[in-house]
């Protein structure tokens, strides 16, 4: 074995984390941005060392603990699907560093701290090949995002986390009642084996609900969501970012890592209820994105209904629906963690996020308004940028399987543009009627370079989406191989043309 | 061929970056410049594309650019595929799309924003050429977001005016109604036939015709469940009856943009999608009837609403909403090369028209109601001659195959639709013939309020305030009134010592070129277009041509043939009777028949009732979820209910409202340590 470099990726932000501790505020921004770089550094690598075509689980570590039948082991390990995500997760971080660069004025080093601990533990859970390594990096995450939310975040900062708290620790626990039944019943607690074990399908019925009882409120799905508004408003800017960013995709990376191949029967079994939950968060959330008074809530409703896109993809058990389900992932953290960088710009200024206070931005910011209209573009899934490609191959996936679930949700992409360019407009069009406002200045260079990479990546996958693509082909080919024996025949039921009768009708005609 | 097609599709893309991104530092000129010469590139290399065509000199071929989407069977490339049907398409939007450039040097020289002007601009043609050029449901689909992204940003281009940002978003929003069909029309495509490549799904249609499938609890006619989805989306682009709400309002936008976008090429990109897939439509009798029907139904429903309007460019617009009608029903009726004839004659003398329009609006200052017109004949004659050609074209004016451009295409709609014999043909032909006597009423009103009688120009607050040398706010402001409502307006007779000035020469060229369009398109194309061997030759499996169809349709009875031009003089002398020989006649009509205008100045009610059953119960309901739902409901039952159901309720909850951010950090760290070391202690 070679260089352990999922243990590095995993441990230079947990070393850079601690080491903030011990030094001044000036000195842990510089130490978080640098320990953040080099985990992007290794991203890259990994991504160009990655092969697509070779083995199912790449870079892989194992050291146990202890011997014996059942010993938990600090296995790492990753496949295209988990590449992709680490990519993601590496990349957002130093943009959240930025963004935090002069946000954040008070215990600066602890805030660092927190960060780098969660983006150690965010990594820890796309690289754990070992249920309970895990099960501690899952929960684990939940942790400093509850210290960001609950000392850095607003006014109303500590009924936010209790809300996060309660919904996240209920699911927890059933989560991890389930698991501990898996471990003693297949005798393993390693991942790859487990995804391979045949669970008898009355287990599986149970195992799914407590697992989704989890992953659904990560997700988060309707109606277990409402936790999500109001962490996002209370959490400081980078908070959002990577709540949006990267937590709401552990959720989904779950079901395609746990629910689909560990229980395939019960996944299937369950459709409807994912189906009816998903498409009502699509209306629900999105009419009620229409009526928001505040830009955070606003976006985060709208990442509800987003989010219900993945679920939609994911369990149309087709190649369609899972590439795309990925890829609403992928491009979803880009756009909504750049959505809340721009409210962040602008709350950074005028310290409101009430959409009222703003207006006819495009005068005096017409960068500003240039590049939030590129990611407001994207949120709506405009075709070539990267929000597209997930939501078409979603939808299609979807349409697959049942006609009326693609209806549903493709109402998604009328409501969505409804209260996205509404808001737009109420932030950026118009006459700048508010004093305060217009003296607001243009994008500086800080915000240029945290806006500027995530709008070349949303074109990037918008139009050359292969490079995102191609990593996570031969892993949701054999995913698709693992539940191929519980796939859903679909609504459409086509018959047969009947050309002759056609050619005769036409016959007639003339 | 190759490069030629890349140059075309391309430049105009790379000149919008240039002038969007670089425009503040490469300046005014420069930026107009580049996008102007990038568009006038394209038209110089499209027309010998479209003349290679029409001498059967030039194979239809696809330039494979880039991959795109691959996910398992869903392959699909950035491509550019150029036939007969892709030329004439290219022709008519580099043209017309870099007169449009050129006119707006002239239009709109006082704006300060002119760089993102032109950079939209031709942001626009390069989406609409991605559109044209599409060999893939994905890629046209590309282009048709894109020129919708394009049209809002140009309605919206005045962001200041709340009517301007209202009237974009209605646009989006409305087209992402239509969108919705589109998509689920490509999913279900995808579904029966494995592919999105327009080529493989047009060969496997006719093999799928008769066949049923599931869709929503229902099982329907699989041809006619797709077709009509797609339509769905065309009728959302093409303004069609139900979805034409938007193209009124987008009059917000400058009228160059009305031009380009609202007239010539982005609304008629419904029309080109039908003749695109026209072999699929072909399979389905059911669907080509709903178009048939939606198709007279608008043409008849928008020249009604056309004949009330007093706000220049809102006349201009109902009246392409009117021949975008035309053109669908003539696609239903199966004479594809009518329809693609029309689109091609239209979007010349529509771009005259509204350019004119402009022109007048330019010449007025501002002022759009043309009850504040009256005599510009003499004041601006080259826009007065430029509009009556235009006006001569749209009305259909000709006789023994002499004629402007309408004539033959108009015309050649009419009398398809009589001899195809089926019943909604023979529905679509009469309302067709209506609809043209409107036409020609509401085109000779125009031209008559607007060139005739005596100036009516004091009335006019723009005039008044151009006289008196009133500070003006900005430009874009001036504009800012509502014609729809029907304030009773005093027109005071007299100039008010107002001095209209004719246009620049950056104007008056693209009108010039464009006259030329509108007098000879007609004539010179029409034996390539629904001639019926010249047809055969010419679209070569492009477009679902029917030679039979078009064999009867020049057989088709005397009187069929001449009702266009009895329907065009009639029109002719009633708006003549109206607004020259009787000055006091409308305002007689219309205390006559009060309910029947006050029904036709609401536009037949659609936005009353879109309001009342769409927009307001939307935010109504969004706002009832949100506190009865999520706050009252699901919270109320859930965290808090948990909370009090543990209970630790409400000490709990002021425990940590008082601030132990720590404490309960701490409790969720020690409970997943003891969880963790239990679990492997129980495991053991």
């Amino acid at each position: 074995m070679g260089l352990p470099i999922l243990t590095i990726l995993i441990a230079v932000p947990l070393i850079a984390g601690a080491l903030c501790l011990f030094v001044n505020a000036s000195s842990a921004r510089w130490i978080a941005l640098i320990a953040t770089l080099i985990d992007l550094a290794i991203g890259i690598y990994l991504w160009t060392a990655f092969d697509p075509s070779g083995a199912q689980w790449q870079f892989t570590e194992l050291v146990k603990f202890g011997a014996g039948g059942i010993t938990p082991s600090w296995a790492l390990g990753i496949d295209g699907i988990a590449l992709m995500l680490i990519i993601l997760s590496v990349f957002l971080m130093p943009i959240c560093i930025g963004a935090s660069w002069v946000a954040i004025e008070k215990r600066v080093p602890e805030y660092m701290a927190a960060f780098l601990l969660m983006e150690a533990l965010m990594l820890g859970v796309f690289c754990a090949q070992d249920l309970m390594l895990f099960y501690i990096f899952f929960e684990g995450g939940l942790i400093p995002m509850f210290l960001i939310i609950g000392i850095w975040g607003g006014a109303e900062r500590i009924k936010a986390s209790y809300k996060f708290f309660l919904y996240t620790f209920f699911g927890s626990v059933l989560m991890l009642i389930a698991m501990i039944y898996m471990v003693s019943t297949a005798g393993t607690t390693s991942i790859p084996k487990l995804m391979a074990y045949d669970f008898p399908f009355d287990a599986q019925k149970w195992l799914w609900l407590a697992f989704f009882a989890s992953f659904a409120v990560k997700m988060p799905m309707w109606p277990v969501h409402t936790w999500l508004p109001d962490a996002h408003v209370q959490a400081p800017t980078a908070g959002s970012v990577i709540l949006a960013g990267v937590l709401l995709k552990m959720g989904g990376y779950g079901f395609i890592r746990f629910s689909l191949p560990m229980f395939p029967e019960a996944s299937e079994y369950y459709i409807p209820l994912v189906f009816i939950l998903s498409g009502v968060a699509v209306v629900y959330t999105s009419l009620v994105a229409l009526a928001q008074r505040d830009m955070k809530k606003l976006i985060a409703y709208s990442s509800v209904a987003h989010m219900a896109f993945v679920t939609f993809g994911l369990f149309a058990f087709n190649r369609q629906g899972l590439e795309g389900a990925m890829m609403v992932m992928l491009g979803h953290g880009l756009v909504s963690g750049a959505l809340f960088l721009c409210v962040g710009v602008i709350y950074d200024r005028l310290h409101t996020r009430e959409i009222a206070r703003y207006g006819g931005l495009s005068d005096n910011m017409p960068a500003y308004a240039l590049l939030f209209m590129v990611f407001t573009m994207a949120s709506v899934g405009l075709p070539g940028t990267s929000n597209f490609v997930g939501e078409f191959l979603a939808l299609v996936g979807t349409y697959k399987v049942s006609s009326w679930a693609a209806i549903v949700a493709t109402t998604g992409i009328i409501l969505g543009a409804a209260y996205m360019l509404y808001l737009y407009w109420r932030i950026c069009y118009g006459k700048l009627v508010h004093a305060d406002a217009a003296a607001m200045p243009d994008l500086s260079a800080r915000e240029w370079w945290l806006l500027g990479p995530i709008a070349a990546s949303v074109f990037w996958m918008g139009i050359y989406p292969e490079s995102f693509l191609k990593p996570m082909r031969a892993d949701i080919g054999r995913l698709l191989e693992r539940v191929e024996r519980a796939t859903p025949p679909g609504d459409a039921l086509l018959t047969a043309g009947k050309p002759a009768a056609a050619t005769a009708h036409e016959g007639a005609a003339h | 061929m190759q490069l030629q097609l890349q140059l075309i599709v391309f430049l105009p893309l790379l000149a919008a970056i240039i002038a969007g991104l670089g425009g503040r530092v490469i300046g005014q000129t420069a930026s107009k410049v580049v996008t102007t010469g990038a568009l006038m590139i394209g038209a110089v290399l499209s027309w010998p594309i479209f003349i290679q065509f029409l001498g059967a000199h030039a194979q239809p071929q696809v330039v494979d650019v880039l991959k795109f989407i691959q996910s398992g069977d869903l392959d699909v490339n950035w491509a550019l595929r150029v036939d007969a049907l892709t030329a004439v398409m290219l022709v008519v939007v580099t043209t017309v799309s870099s007169l449009v450039h050129l006119y707006s040097w002239g239009y709109m020289s006082e704006d300060p924003s002119q760089p993102r002007f032109f950079a939209y601009l031709s942001l626009f043609s390069f989406a609409m050429l991605m559109l044209v050029t599409a060999d893939s449901l994905v890629q046209m689909f590309f282009g048709w977001e894109g020129v919708g992204l394009a049209s809002y940003l140009l309605i919206g281009f005045w962001y200041h005016k709340p009517s301007a940002n209202a009237a974009a978003l209605k646009a989006f929003v409305v087209n992402r109604v239509g969108d919705f069909g589109f998509s689920l029309g490509i999913f279900g495509t995808f579904l029966v036939f494995g592919t999105v490549s327009i080529p493989a799904i047009l060969a496997a249609a006719p093999g799928m015709a008769g066949s049923t499938i599931g869709f929503a609890g229902m099982r329907v006619d699989t041809m006619t469940l797709l077709c009509l989805l797609l339509f769905v989306g065309a009728c959302g682009k093409s303004a069609q009856l139900g979805l034409h709400t938007w193209l009124p309002d987008a009059m917000e936008g400058p009228t160059p943009v009305s031009a380009l976008i609202h007239a010539a090429t982005m609304v008629t990109a419904g029309v080109f999608m039908v003749c695109r897939l026209s072999p699929m439509f072909e399979t389905s009798h059911t669907a080509m009837t709903v178009v048939t029907y939606v198709g007279a139904a608008t043409c008849l429903f928008a020249a009604t609403v056309g004949t009330v309007q007093n706000d220049i460019k809102r006349v201009i617009a109902y009246s392409t909403c009117s021949q975008l009608g035309y053109m669908f029903f003539a696609a239903g009726v199966g004479a594809y090369g009518a329809a693609m004839f029309h689109l091609f004659t239209h979007a010349f003398f529509k771009a005259l028209l509204f350019l004119g329009a402009g022109s007048v609006i330019h010449a007025m200052h501002h002022e759009q109601d043309m009850r504040f017109y009256g005599a510009l004949r003499k004041e601006i004659p080259i826009t007065f001659w430029a509009m009556v050609a235009g006006t001569l074209a749209i009305t259909g004016v000709g006789i023994f195959g002499i004629g402007f451009a309408g004539f033959w295409s108009k015309d050649a709609i009419l009398e398809s639709s009589f001899a195809s014999g089926s019943v909604h043909g023979t529905v679509a032909f009469y309302l067709g013939a209506f609809a043209a006597l409107l036409t020609s009423f509401y085109s000779w009103r125009l031209i008559f309020l607007t060139f005739f009688g005596k100036p009516r120009w004091a009335g006019s607050e723009h005039i008044q305030h151009a006289v008196h040398h009133v500070h003006e706010e900005q430009s874009e402001m001036a504009s800012d009134h509502d014609s729809a409502h029907d304030h009773e307006v005093h027109a005071k007779t007299g100039t008010a010592g107002y001095h209209p000035h004719e246009s620049p020469w950056t104007i008056l060229v693209p009108l010039v070129l464009l006259s030329l369009g509108a007098v000879f398109a007609g004539q010179i194309f029409h034996e390539y277009f629904v001639g019926a061997e010249g047809g055969e030759g010419f679209w070569r499996g492009s477009v679902a041509f029917s030679e039979h169809l078009a064999h009867a349709s020049h057989e088709v009875p005397f009187w069929v043939t001449y009702t266009p031009l009895a329907v065009m003089l009639i029109g002719l002398a009633i708006a003549y009777r109206n607004y020259i020989a009787k000055p006091d006649a409308p305002a007689a009509f219309v205390a006559q028949f009060p309910s029947l205008h006050r029904f036709l100045i609401h536009k037949w009610y659609f936005d009353e009732l879109y309001d009342a059953i769409f927009v307001r119960p939307a935010m109504w309901l969004g706002n009832l979820l949100w506190k009865k739902g999520d706050e009252g409901t699901i919270d109320r039952f859930g965290p808090h209910g948990a909370a009090v159901a543990v209970g630790v309720g409400n000490k709990l909850t002021t425990r940590l409202q008082s601030g132990y951010v720590y404490s309960y950090a701490l409790v969720m760290l020690l409970g997943l340590i003891g969880a963790a070391s239990w679990v492997f202690w129980w495991v053991r």
